[in-house]
């Protein structure tokens, strides 16, 4: 695949536990928002999509994030293609 | 070679201990964890008693990221096996949620390794529990400052 194939691939975004609950949904898929390279800055799009997503990423210093399968943090930069997925600090065990 | 597991279903701990040993002589001891689902009765407020757990997690991230605790566990200790077993899914008070079983040469690395990976796995492995009330009604449990303090102490 070419690089400008790859582009235009869209992100993945995953919600999990109450993240999941207050979306309501549990994956969405949307291009790379113009202006975004980071997580954080993500976190801001998505903030500013409605009031459901607001509501979830309220409370930042509660949300964790992974992108393709690995913990990452606000600094992560992000691809288009991207696994990009929100949750709650994780409480197995 | 690790077993990691992650399932619905109850798990077998005697068999699951067998399975670790069988045809070994090198084996020294065997450290072993059992997590179970606790009926936490606040006697101030009953009506949060626990009345069932269910367990979310991210299917396409949890066995990697449990398998990097193994690994670690395994480097650090020079385990002789492990097996790490966790329950996703709804489960009432008195289950099994999770095994975590090291076979090692002496007792101090079994012992240690186990407590380790338990710590690393509430900390660091994507899980979820969700409580349910008497009522009905449901709370996503928090994570807890003392897990990440057991868990930075290694």
């Amino acid at each position: 695949m070419s690089d400008t194939a790859s582009m235009r691939e869209p992100l993945t975004i995953l919600y999990f536990a109450w993240l999941r609950e207050r979306v309501g949904v549990a994956e969405e898929i949307l291009e790379l928002p113009e202006g975004v390279t980071t997580v954080a800055e993500l976190v801001v799009y998505l903030s500013g999509l409605d009031q459901r997503h607001a509501a979830a990423f309220k409370d930042r210093k509660t949300v964790r994030c992974a992108v393709n399968q690995e913990f990452a943090d606000p600094a992560t930069v992000l691809q288009a293609g991207d696994e990009v997925a929100f949750f709650p600090p994780v409480t197995g065990g | 070679m690790a077993k990691i597991s992650v399932q619905t279903g109850n798990f077998d701990i005697a068999a699951e201990i067998s399975r670790l040993t069988a045809g070994r002589t090198d084996i020294g001891g065997v450290g072993c964890f059992v997590g179970i689902v606790r009926d936490d009765k606040p006697r101030d407020a009953p009506a949060r008693a626990i009345q069932a757990l269910t367990l979310e997690h991210y299917p396409a991230m949890t066995l990697r990221a449990v398998g990097r605790i193994v690994e670690e566990a395994e480097r650090r200790w020079g385990l002789l096996g492990c097996t790490v077993i966790h329950r996703v899914g709804r489960m009432l008070p008195g289950e099994n949620i999770v095994l975590v079983l090291t076979a090692a040469s002496h007792r101090q690395a079994a012992l240690d390794s186990t407590a380790f990976l338990i710590d690393w796995l509430k900390t660091k492995a994507p899980f979820w529990k969700r409580e349910e009330f008497p009522d009905g009604e449901g709370a996503w449990v928090e994570a807890r400052e003392a897990d990440d303090t057991a868990a930075s102490r290694w």
